[in-house]
């Protein structure tokens, strides 16, 4: 294709996500190094018949004409990113040197938002991307094993967790497993303890939301490995037969090594779509137990006051996890991509 | 069924018995949440046994009749979430016209060049994909409230596009790879420019590939929170952050019932969807895996 027809059939695009991506990455940058402008203060004279006083107050207009002026704020540096809210590293130092043991020092950590809010990230993304591709395989593997009229149903029935809205499946979830909904009843019964609440509970939120976070994904690794499976070559899996091999033996040394292109695929969208989990914590209104980077970001820019630069000092940060998480993928597909070239 | 897929008992058994598990996983939130939403609250949160949900005990003493619309006249009358059903239609009309009409030109762009940067363009869109949404909010806020477009649809409506468009990229990317090069060539040798084998070769044989990349498009608008929340004001809202109001404001009037209908509401059209598109969706699903 000639470069100048390139250019015009991709243009539209381009310029959408130059616009709203690329440029709000800059904005998001840029906003992180400065700060709110303070209140503009003047000293108002009160002279009484029991002499003078002078008070502080606060001038609104003057300070609505700063805002006005300059509504990126004054610039901070790399302030907010050093403040308590964010890396606060001051807090840190200070945990590191006042702390006995590690485990003090990691319970210090947890209690400063961002890295209690990056821990939770972390952990939901770690122990959710796993299980999901087993799950999702495992299911793939069942519904292969079944008869085929029964597949198109239980294909059906496996979108709806996927395909619904992330807040409203959350939302299900979460009604059923309160106190007084049908699976809230049933913990209780076999904790066998009628005070047992999942929303009073930290470990118990936690478990919820990684629950929702495999029930809502898992459909997805398991569409992806059942397009699959209906291409592993049965004259392997046969010749496999013949020499001895279990069902076990089979779906270890065929099956599996013929499935791991798709489970880098779905890893790869599933560690981005973990890393921004959000929906199921407003769902849960889990904000007290736990807390993701978006849920912060969220948290920040919304209700009276909008911390328009705490918010981006966040986002640059998730930005730079994202950076982080993808490197691999990155620099591999760039790899594949040189050879096949 | 050839040798090697046939199943012992033993083995069948544990299949059916861990698909049926999963299934009613799968299907069984929504069917009682379906069920529920004609209760009162009194029984699809009861306190004092959990069987009153599905027999509607309270329900039958509150309204005399055993199944109950209150949920649904007071979400869709009293708090107005027809407003927000037609906002999210719209949104969604407009997102996926606007993202395929620019998805299309740019992912048959980038299957047919050769160049390396229709490479790194699709690399740079795979990076964009990966930003949450939420970063990328807080860097449209400023500027929005500073030129006056925050609040409007429109404004949701481009946003939106835009965080679409790496996903709409790379899935028509790997359609068009898929229809053979020869066909639009051939168009240009017989005196075709490239927008006209474009127009009258591709465009006729592309539509599955486009529906298929529309339904994805739909449902990232209409499952969005995120974007919307931030950027509507209350008057535009779409139905997904009017849902979450309703748990603020309802929650202390003692009316989740409203939510509980909202959810249902928002569910069925999708329900429906997957109904007539469900092969579309599959294949979708696989189409940048398997091919790509």
């Amino acid at each position: 294709m000639k470069h100048s027809s390139f250019f015009w059939f991709v243009l539209p695009s381009a310029l959408l996500m130059l616009t709203f991506i690329a440029f709000p990455i800059v904005s998001v940058v840029t906003q992180s190094l400065y700060q709110e402008h303070e209140q503009v203060i003047i000293e108002v004279e009160n002279c009484g018949p029991f002499g003078c006083t002078v008070s502080e107050s606060v001038d609104q207009e003057a300070t609505a004409a700063l805002r006005e002026a300059q509504p990126l704020g004054q610039w901070a540096g790399l302030e907010i990113y050093k403040d308590r809210n964010h890396l606060a590293f001051a807090e840190v130092g200070e945990a590191w040197t006042s702390s006995v043991s590690m485990r003090d020092f990691a319970g210090t950590l947890m209690n400063l938002p961002f890295y209690d809010a990056i821990a939770f990230t972390l952990t939901y993304t770690a122990i959710v991307t796993p299980l999901t591709i087993i799950f999702g395989f495992l299911i793939a593997i069942g519904v292969n094993a079944v008869a085929r009229a029964m597949r198109g149903p239980t294909i059906f029935l496996s979108l709806l967790p996927m395909i619904v809205t992330p807040i409203v499946g959350a939302l299900v979830l979460f009604w059923m497993v309160d106190a007084r909904g049908v699976l809230g009843a049933g913990l209780q019964w076999l904790a066998d303890d009628p005070n047992l609440s999942v929303k009073a509970s930290t470990p118990l939120m936690w478990i919820m939301l990684m629950v929702y976070g495999i029930w809502s994904s898992a459909p997805f690794a398991f569409i992806v490995y059942y397009a699959g499976l209906q291409t592993v070559n049965t004259d392997t899996l046969e010749a496999a037969m013949i020499d001895g091999a279990t069902r076990w033996q089979r779906i270890r040394y065929v099956v599996i090594p013929h499935l791991v292109p798709l489970t880098t695929f779905i890893a790869l969208i599933q560690l981005m779509d973990n890393f921004r989990v959000f929906e199921p914590i407003v769902s849960f209104s889990a904000q007290a137990h736990a807390r993701s980077l978006s849920f912060a970001i969220f948290n920040d820019l919304g209700g009276e006051t909008r911390l328009l630069s705490s918010a981006a000092a966040t986002s640059v940060l998730t930005i730079i996890g994202v950076a982080i998480l993808l490197s691999p993928v990155l620099v591999r597909t760039w790899r594949d991509f040189g050879k096949a070239r | 069924m050839s040798k090697a897929t046939r199943l012992s008992p033993t083995t069948k058994i544990v299949a059916y018995g861990f698909l049926g598990l999963w299934l009613i996983m799968a299907a069984f939130p929504f069917i009682w949440t379906l069920w529920g939403s004609f209760k009162v609250e009194g029984d699809f949160f009861s306190k004092a046994n959990w069987a009153n949900s599905l027999f509607g005990t309270l329900t039958i003493t509150e309204t005399g009749g055993s199944f109950t619309g209150d949920g649904y006249y007071g979400a869709w009358v009293q708090e107005e979430f027809w407003r927000a059903a037609l906002n999210t239609f719209i949104v969604c009309v407009c997102v996926v016209t606007i993202s395929l009409t620019c998805g299309t030109l740019g992912g048959y762009a980038l299957s047919r060049s050769t160049y390396r940067y229709a490479f790194w363009f699709l690399l740079f869109a795979l990076m964009f994909r990966a930003m949450p949404p939420l970063t990328l909010v807080s860097g449209y806020l400023l500027p929005f409230f500073e030129w006056n477009l925050w609040g409007h649809l429109s404004t949701t409506i481009i946003v939106l596009v835009a965080i679409n468009q790496p996903f709409t990229l790379w899935m028509l990317h790997a359609f068009f790879k898929n229809i053979p090069k020869d066909l639009d060539e051939s168009a240009m040798v017989d005196g075709c420019t490239r927008f006209q084998a474009f127009r009258h070769v591709i465009i006729p044989v592309m539509w599955p590939g486009v529906i298929t990349t529309g339904l994805f498009s739909f449902l990232l608008a209409y499952n969005d929170f995120a974007v919307t929340t931030m950027l509507l004001s209350k008057e535009n809202q779409t139905m997904v952050p009017k849902l979450v109001s309703f748990l603020g404001t309802t929650q202390t009037k003692g009316n989740v019932m409203f939510a509980v209908a909202a959810v249902v509401s928002i569910t069925a059209p999708l329900f429906v969807m997957i109904i007539f598109f469900q092969k579309q969706i599959v294949s979708g699903l696989t189409a940048g895996a398997v091919k790509g």
